[in-house]
């Protein structure tokens, strides 16, 4: 089976809407099959990765914890719009600092999160060959 | 079908996994193994103890990969692979073991 580049593009804010969870799922499961995978957050989509989320008064589980997980599913390209943050006044400080580690390596741990421009991302989706929007 | 332990009832789905998190405690997971035929060894508790601790920090049960490769660098190379673990829950390890842990089912097949 041939290798193929999987982009999943988040746009939403976690909570309101089912989509930021959804879309860490697909991820979760599509996993396994073992390709190339890369995660762009861009728009409210940014929110998904915030640090100290808490949920208690809106009756949702917080789901962010799982974010930290990608690491282990070898998911570990992750992609996050510098312009989204700056227009909702965050910095790359207020999100979750995902890592993972790798297996070639000594296990050696090493950075996830990388901040990108809009040309970049053009790229990213440009170089996919299957792009998921949610 | 509801579970008895100790006179108390528990609440599961039509597969036996318990509804409510918060209701397991070691003399659930033994009754959740005796409906299965099955027993709990010192080797079946370090997966379900594993699969509980994963799931206290992540929010999900792992992917039978996940907790393969995880098991084998927390408990060693010889319990890192899927023999051993399908010989301690021939059900598919991430799925018995999730059962008796009283995490949900894990999503994935097995």
């Amino acid at each position: 089976m041939t290798e193929k580049t999987f982009v999943y593009l988040n746009r939403k804010a976690p909570y309101g809407s089912v989509y930021a969870l959804e879309s860490l799922e697909v991820v979760l499961i599509g996993a396994a099959f073992e390709q190339n995978v890369k995660l762009i957050f861009i728009d409210d989509g940014v929110y998904q990765l915030t640090k100290g989320q808490k949920t208690d008064g809106i009756g949702m589980k917080n789901f962010s914890p799982t974010f930290s997980a990608l690491g282990d599913y070898d998911v570990n390209q992750i992609y996050v719009d510098e312009q989204s943050l700056k227009d909702r006044g965050l910095t790359m400080d207020d999100l979750q600092a995902l890592t993972y580690e790798d297996e070639d390596d000594d296990w050696a741990e090493k950075n996830s999160m990388h901040l990108v421009n809009r040309e970049q991302i053009a790229e990213l989706i440009g170089d996919a060959d299957v792009l998921l929007n949610f | 079908m509801p579970l008895e332990v100790n006179g108390k009832s528990y609440e599961t789905d039509e597969e036996g996994y318990l509804a409510n998190l918060n209701d397991w405690s070691p003399e659930v997971a033994e009754a959740l193994a005796k409906a299965d035929d099955a027993e709990l060894t010192e080797n079946h508790w370090e997966v379900i103890n594993f699969l509980r601790e994963y799931y206290e920090e992540y929010q999900i049960a792992p992917a039978v990969r996940v907790l393969t490769k995880a098991i084998g660098k927390k408990l060693g190379k010889d319990k890192g692979n899927s023999k051993y673990l399908y010989e301690l829950f021939p059900y598919g390890p991430a799925k018995q073991a999730c059962k008796y842990a009283g995490l949900p089912k894990p999503t994935g097949c097995v």
